[in-house]
């Protein structure tokens, strides 16, 4: 018997009770959409995180200053400013892991454009602060060498910032005023969206360090030449944590501290913090699909349920059909038809619960959801699988029953 | 006998009830020649179901022979044993066996379904046989929009699709009232003049007077194996307007 005709059949008996088998259905739509809803929200989870480490710069280590004991007091983090330029720079030469260094140093102030104005973040930055952070201009020019060493009141801006002070204007060459110091945009940079913390990192104004040091942040220590922060970018390849190892024993040597002594800056692995994330988040994608898939389990014994009554029920038909020349194997495949019909008609309603339950929660919980093909096609596989799985006892056993008994059924 | 179409030799069944062995046929030696009209007849317990379920492929025997139209059946696998259902027997019950809410149509086609025969193929000759019994402006209709007399009917259709050497009817008219039934054996008899071998089963002398020759069971062996002598002509009595009384 051609399967086409066993599908027709198939659909018939499914029609006959349709209620039932919608409910029969509805277990493995749960199943399928609540396994496509999980995977897209632990995807999009993930996708987040790799999105962070793309825009963080990859091997990407910086050292802030650290707590630092004053008669006795231990002071937090950050509470003074013990790392230099120099510090950056002998990292580079030193450390043979490291690709590039950079130092900077971090303020806010009010910027004014023509008549706008927008409060933002402003970083003093060398050239390599962008090597570090992978960060491309996307028009205009970086900083020349003396716009760094005769600090220059020149300036790259963010794409948030630009667009708050320019609108749809291009910003290169405009003027702008920075604590009412004037500056020329010489560069837009890349996009490079939230960071890790949620924050918008293209909302920023990168001036050269000198000329923040000098002009703006007005340091009282200027011949030290604090920074606030040293961006660390480690060779493709290198070992982080071996990295991470030799920066610490350099800078101890540098900032002479005794051994035994508290560390007066704090290295902070962010690609590694970052990548624990992913893992994590890895695992909570299995976790969420794997929870699912029970119920893609249960619909699937609720399919096997629904056909063993089935085949009780129709013990008559099934003698008859054997009767006029229905051979086990053509019984067997038309009970499997139909279970594998139940179950692939609800994977395919359960894609479409699936859709409209990731878009709902992307839209009213807010998180992010990411669809991907691969847990469509591997829902409604499973799905398909399952028909098979749990159609087989109930249509074997109808395959095995005997005509003569089967006719006489009442 | 040289031509017999069917040819049973010492045919036992026995089914184990517990741990005893019950002989449902103790050695049933019968011939059928083609053409023939056969009333299988007895008590229940007689051993004539289990009888016809042998020769009707539905089952095997314990032990001793059957060949229908020379072949040996008793040799055959389920599935040997399903086509020769298939494309040898035609089958006619006493509740029909119709399926529930198909069309007359799509009953009739069902042997050809599992015969393997194309779609426009299995729609033409069910036509034709649907016409042949009487039912062409009926082909649309479930079975629950049909009376009784004409369900029949259709499953008569359904047994002559494949064109069968031999129809065996179970109480073909167990189910219907006296009319029904002696348009249903008319049915049959015309069948039979037409060449066709058909065995019946029943309890009912008057139906079996409609055959031509009546084999009584009891106990698991033939007790009786006569030529009717008065075989009943059921078109006679239809245009006579009378049926005749049914036996309870």
């Amino acid at each position: 018997m051609d399967l086409l005709a066993t599908l027709r059949i198939a659909l018939r008996a499914l029609k006959v009770n349709k209620l039932r088998s919608v409910l029969t259905m509805l277990g493995i739509i749960i199943g399928v959409g609540a396994v496509i809803t999980m995977i897209a929200v632990g995807g999009g989870a993930q996708a987040r995180v790799e999105e962070q480490i793309k825009s963080l710069g990859s091997n990407l280590m910086i050292i802030v200053p650290g707590s630092t004991t004053s008669s006795g007091v231990r002071l937090g983090g950050s509470s003074a400013q013990t790392l230099t330029e120099d510090d950056a720079w002998s990292i580079t030469r030193e450390v043979h892991e490291v690709q590039v260094s950079a130092p900077s140093s971090r303020g806010s102030g009010q910027i004014v454009a023509g008549n706008s104005n927008w409060s933002t973040v402003i970083q003093g930055v060398t050239p390599e602060y962008l090597e570090v952070r992978d960060w491309p201009i996307v028009s205009g020019r970086g900083f020349e060498p003396q716009e760094i060493s005769g600090a220059g009141k020149v300036a790259l801006i963010g794409q948030s910032a630009a667009k708050q002070l320019f609108g749809d204007a291009d910003p290169v060459d405009q003027q702008i005023r920075i604590r009412k110091v004037p500056f020329t945009i010489v560069g837009v940079l890349d996009k490079k969206g939230q960071s890790m913390m949620g924050q918008d990192q293209d909302d920023v104004v990168l001036v050269p360090l000198t000329t923040a040091r000098n002009r703006l942040f007005g340091n009282p220590q200027g011949k030290l030449r604090r920074v606030g922060v040293i961006s660390v970018k480690v060779r493709d390849g290198q070992n982080m944590k071996e990295a991470e190892d030799r920066i610490r024993e350099l800078m101890r040597q540098r900032h002479k501290l005794q051994p035994g002594a508290d560390d007066d800056f704090t290295i902070r692995n962010l690609t590694e913090i970052l990548q624990a994330q992913e893992a994590s988040s890895k695992v909570l994608t299995l976790l969420l699909a794997a929870v699912a898939s029970v119920s893609l389990l249960v619909g699937g014994i609720g399919i096997m349920n629904i056909m063993l009554v089935s085949v009780t029920e129709r013990t008559r038909e099934i003698g008859l059909r054997m009767a006029v020349g229905a051979r086990a194997g053509d019984i067997l495949k038309q009970f499997l038809v139909e279970a594998v019909t139940l179950s692939l008609i609800g994977g395919l309603l359960g894609i479409a619960f699936g859709l409209g339950g990731s878009l709902a929660i992307g839209e009213f919980a807010g998180w992010r959801t990411s669809l991907s093909p691969e847990s469509v096609v591997l829902a409604v596989g499973f799905a398909a699988a399952i028909g098979i799985f749990f159609g087989f006892y109930p249509a074997r056993k109808a395959s095995r029953l005997s005509p003569i008994e089967a006719l006489r059924y009442e | 006998m040289a031509d017999a179409l069917i040819q049973t030799t010492d045919l036992v069944k026995e089914y184990l009830v517990g741990e005893q062995t019950v002989a449902a046929l103790r050695g049933i030696s019968v011939s059928i020649e083609k053409g023939e009209f056969v009333a299988v007849m007895g008590p229940s317990g007689s051993g004539k179901s289990t009888f016809m379920n042998l020769i009707g492929c539905l089952d095997s025997a314990t032990r001793g022979d059957y060949v229908l139209a020379g072949e040996r059946i008793s040799a055959l696998s389920g599935d040997a044993l399903a086509a020769i259902r298939n494309k040898r027997i035609g089958f006619v019950f006493q509740q029909f066996n119709l399926l529930p809410r198909t069309s007359a149509l799509d009953n009739v086609e069902l042997p050809l379904l599992y015969g393997g025969v194309p779609a426009a193929e299995r729609h033409e000759r069910a036509k034709k046989r649907l016409a042949e019994v009487g039912l062409a402006d009926r082909m649309d209709h479930h079975p629950a929009q049909l009376s009784g007399g004409q369900q029949q009917r259709v499953a008569i259709a359904r047994a002559l699709i494949n064109n069968p050497v031999l129809i065996l009817a179970d109480e073909p008219t167990g189910a219907l009232d006296s009319r029904t039934s002696v348009e249903v054996m008319a049915l049959l008899q015309q069948l039979n003049r037409d060449g066709m071998t058909v065995v019946m089963v029943t309890h009912e002398q008057d139906i079996a007077a409609f055959a031509r020759r009546n084999i009584h069971f009891r106990d698991g062996l033939v007790v009786e194996d006569h030529p009717v002598p008065k075989i009943n002509d059921a078109e006679a009595m239809l245009r006579r307007g009378r049926a005749p009384a049914k036996v309870a």
